[in-house]
């Protein structure tokens, strides 16, 4: 007998009890299903984090206002980083702002020069508002944004044609834009969208606007799966921040963002900057206070809180597994109890008891083994469809699925060794005589 | 002549040191030469069926030594009584214990794929056998789909596969009726006068030990009556 063979016989005996098998492979099938799924859709997920992280610039601090208040104290969790952060870029019109509370240029001159070392550049963005350009029965939705020349560097964005807004359009108080290529696609179709005006309508403000550039549009971790559909997508417009501030009335800004040097440490970085701030120009502010935050941190926060699940998924999926390799041992102790004549009959044979006890692991190991091959193919499938309505490209783990594979050959190993060594230990003359 | 089956004062006991200890066989010793058709018969309890699975190496006597084709059987290990049974005793049972999962010719190649002989080796030899009970046209039908006569038959080829020293028959004809029951018996007639095999028959009737050679009667774990037999089929009478 041969391993071959065994194999052989293991599916003959697998066939002959179709119902039997597929419930016990059950156990086996829902517990690769879920962990392969799940880890699928973490994959993809953490996957699609990262890269979305690396374009917003792993090299950025978000230096932000933050109103003094009890919040602050629990301001430690990611959640809450994500919340803040993005209300920080977002947020239009916090009540009670006044222009002394903002983050005005000559701080960020000052903070330039206290970290020289440090600072590449520092994008200054204001939020004017959303709202639309349309002509005829063509719109598209947007948010307008003045942002300063190094907006485009901090969050890299790519530029389809054209360039982005200089010193020069904000020094000149040019009304120019730059859009998104989704806008344009949208407005003008395949035509040439440079040095074509645009009529901006938003509820703070409406203006005609020269297009000198566009970029590429790219779904971020701020937006994803929030779009409620294409034709509605809003992008970004921007605008030089000299125009913005003309709008808003703003002279400085809410938030910031500060790209740091390739190589320095943003994470200290964030934290110095942060108590600057504090100490220099805020200790006599008695409502507001800066806080800053850099991508690398969060990004850290976020890998730490995924890895921290998949260990908790790992968990209940270990169990899950426990207890479809139990029912494997269960549905392996009746198999042999009803074959304990065909037991004693190859015994007679001359089967050793090594060669019993071989063809029941293996058994057991096929069962468990085929458990997990369609339990790869369902979690996959699962992870897919998943992934797929989060709007996230499916990555299926190759890790896992290797792991699955060997570790439902081990369950088979496992749970199959003990029916099948009581099998081989059986008495011929007993188990042939066995009704 | 040569001895195949020297069986010298065995004893079987059970329950060893227990308040039931008993003896199944008390001091038997039997000589069964090469190439002879012998029945062991004996009513239920007389220690027929001890008897059979010492001589078939599936026990060892408590007592006693038995040499099978000269190997002493009570010397062996587990794994080697293995071998012992695979190559040189043939089993045919009362309850013909084919594997339900396995079509005929699969059944027939089962010893000789625990003797580790090569696939074709075995299909080729399986076939031949088969030919020679009468079930060549029967080669990939499971035993459920076969007759009682025919899975008998099938058993015989599977207990000729490694070319045995011994067949080792118990109750081969218990389960058929009796028309069924002579084709068998004609098998083992054929397989011991055209192939000279040594054949041990176990049964309680006296008129199939009568058409053996050597009638050997047991009670109470001894030989009481050894007789000659037939040798043949019995003439309808």
């Amino acid at each position: 007998m041969n391993i071959v063979e065994n194999i052989r016989l293991a599916f003959s005996s697998l066939f002959a009890n179709k119902m039997r098998a597929i419930l016990t492979m059950l156990g086996i099938i829902i517990g690769i299903g879920s962990v392969i799924g799940i880890m699928t859709m973490g994959n993809s997920l953490s996957g699609y984090m990262s890269s979305s992280m690396q374009d917003l610039g792993t090299n950025n601090v978000t230096v932000y206002l933050q109103e003094k208040s009890e919040e602050e104290e629990r301001a430690g969790d990611a959640y809450d980083q994500m919340r803040s952060f993005e209300s920080a870029e977002a947020e239009v019109a916090q009540t009670d702002i006044s222009e002394k509370d903002l983050i005005s240029d000559e701080m960020l001159d000052i903070v330039r020069s206290e970290f020289k070392d440090i600072v590449e550049y520092i994008s200054v963005t204001d939020t004017v508002g959303s709202g639309s350009v349309s002509d005829g029965d063509k719109y598209a939705n947007l948010s307008l944004l003045g942002v300063s020349a190094d907006y485009a560097k901090a969050s890299s964005l790519e530029m389809k044609s054209g360039r982005f807004l200089s010193e020069k359009d904000a020094s000149g108080n040019k009304k120019v834009a730059v859009v998104s290529e989704k806008l344009t696609e949208k407005m003008f179709g395949s035509d040439d969208p440079l040095g074509k005006q645009i009529f901006i309508d938003t509820d703070v403000h409406s203006g005609v606007y020269t297009i000198v550039g566009v970029y590429w549009y790219k779904e971020d971790m701020m937006n994803v799966g929030a779009q409620s559909s294409e034709k509605n997508l809003s992008t970004n417009v921007f605008i030089p921040l000299s125009i913005a501030n003309m709008i808003t009335g703003n002279s400085g800004s809410q938030s910031v963002t500060i790209v740091t040097k390739a190589g320095s440490d943003s994470i200290a970085f964030a934290s110095d900057v942060k108590n600057y701030f504090n100490e220099v120009f805020y200790s006599k502010n008695q409502d507001y206070q800066i806080t800053a935050l850099s991508m690398e941190d969060m990004m850290q926060t976020m890998m730490d809180m995924m890895a921290t699940m998949e260990i908790a998924i790992a968990a209940i999926a270990a169990i899950s597994l426990l207890v479809g390799g139990i029912g494997v041992m269960n549905i392996m102790l009746v198999s042999i109890t009803e074959r304990t004549r065909e037991i004693g009959t190859r015994k007679a044979l001359g089967a050793t008891n090594g060669e019993i006890r071989v063809q029941f692991i293996i058994e057991a190991v096929i069962i468990c083994l085929v458990g997990g091959l369609i339990g790869i193919g369902v979690g996959v499938l699962i992870g897919a469809v998943g992934a797929s309505l989060l709007n996230f490209p499916a990555v299926p783990s190759l890790f896992a699925i290797l792991l699955a594979t060997g570790f439902s050959t081990f369950i088979g190993l496992f749970f199959g060794y003990y029916p099948a060594n009581k099998a081989a230990k059986m008495d011929p003359i007993d188990a042939l005589r066995y009704e | 002549m040569k001895k195949i089956i020297d069986l010298r004062n065995i004893t079987k006991k059970y329950f060893i040191g227990h308040a039931n200890e008993f003896s199944a066989l008390n001091g038997i010793s039997i000589t069964i030469n090469e190439g002879e058709f012998v029945s062991v018969i004996g009513e239920s309890g007389s220690g027929k069926s001890t008897l059979m699975n010492i001589i078939g190496a599936l026990d060892r006597p408590t007592e006693g030594h038995y040499y099978l084709d000269g190997l002493n059987i009570g010397d062996e290990k587990d794994h080697e009584l293995s071998g012992v049974r695979n190559r040189k005793i043939g089993f045919v049972f009362q309850t013909f214990n084919l594997i339900p999962r396995m079509n005929a010719l699969r059944n027939v190649e089962l010893p000789m794929a625990y003797a580790r002989l090569p696939r074709h080796e075995r299909t080729r030899r399986a076939k031949e056998l088969l030919e020679l009970v009468g079930m060549d046209d029967r080669l990939s039908h499971r035993p459920n789909e076969l007759s009682g006569g025919q899975k008998q038959r099938v058993a015989i080829a599977r207990a000729m596969a490694n070319d045995p020293a011994i067949i080792l028959a118990d109750e081969p004809t218990g389960a058929l009726d009796s028309v069924t029951g002579h084709l068998v018996m004609d098998i083992f007639h054929k397989l011991h006068k055209e192939d000279g095999k040594t054949i041990v028959l176990i049964t309680h009737s006296p008129e199939l030990a009568a058409e053996t050679e050597r009638i050997i009667t047991l009670r109470d774990g001894v030989v009481i009556d050894e007789a000659a037999g037939y040798g043949n089929r019995r003439p309808a009478s």
